[in-house]
């Protein structure tokens, strides 16, 4: 799936790399726990997270995501942009909620999840 | 044992937000040095756990990277309050955090297990009240 196609499901706003919207992600991790988010490793990941501060950013850098969604509104810091920026990663926030964000995600095709 | 490349970073114990700069530029150096990604990735990770925990658990500390040709040994050194149960510490799901540390998205009790997961060889030296040594090994094929 396109973060372009993540963006319009989620109704979401591009915080910053919408010059890489047409990246493709091909798997997803929903938590606000980073220690469980490192646990999981998959190729081209995109995260959802409603917790906001930089090691957000620090985790999905580490694991080579190439998105990260903010959920329930939540919006990250300018720090939390500009290191994202140096690492390429793309920035998405929406409004809804984690479980249906997530939910969206599964029923239209982004769901390889499996170990 | 070779010849072998040595990396030193010093972890600031004060500063939650800026925790992770050391793996940042480990990462970078990984990728300078032409290693695969994958391997990169289990180095970063290993390393970015560890020192959340340092600064998590015990103020701060350092960690020493050694790059041979054939392995990556990273020794991760702290003066904090030291692991009593290595074997409880080890299991995942079990954490002494605090709640606060919980809220910063950490102390999931998955730290030690993740630095485990992600190398090849990993050893705990701790003694209470002194500190504790992280050894993790990553070798090369």
């Amino acid at each position: 799936m396109k973060i372009s196609t993540i963006k319009e499901l989620l109704d979401a706003d591009v915080l910053c790399g919408v010059e890489s919207l047409e990246k493709e992600v091909h798997s997803a991790c929903g938590s606000d726990m980073m220690s469980d988010v490192l646990a999981y490793v998959k190729d081209q990941a995109v995260l959802l997270t409603g917790l906001v501060n930089s090691q957000v950013i620090r985790t999905a850098e580490m694991m080579d995501m190439v998105c990260v969604v903010f959920v329930r509104s939540k919006r990250p810091t300018l720090e939390m942009i500009e290191i994202a920026e140096e690492s390429g990663i793309v920035i998405l926030a929406t409004k809804k909620r984690m479980y249906e964000a997530c939910g969206t995600l599964f029923v239209n095709g982004l769901n390889n999840t499996k170990d | 044992m070779g010849e072998y490349l040595n990396f030193h970073y010093d972890v600031d114990g004060e500063n939650f937000v800026s925790a992770g700069q050391a793996s940042v530029e480990l990462k970078k150096t990984l990728r300078r040095l032409g290693l695969p990604p994958e391997t990169i990735r289990r180095l970063s990770i290993a390393m970015y756990e560890g020192e959340i925990n340092m600064v998590i658990h015990a103020g701060g500390g350092e960690a020493d990277v050694d790059i041979y040709e054939d392995k990556i040994v990273i020794v991760l050194k702290d003066h904090g309050p030291g692991i009593a149960d290595i074997a409880l510490a080890m299991q995942e799901g079990y954490s002494t955090a605090t709640e606060g540390v919980r809220s910063l998205g950490f102390g999931a009790g998955m730290g030690l297990p993740n630095m485990k997961r992600y190398t090849d060889e990993m050893q705990i030296d701790s003694t209470v009240g002194e500190g504790t040594t992280v050894t993790m090994t990553v070798y090369l094929s």
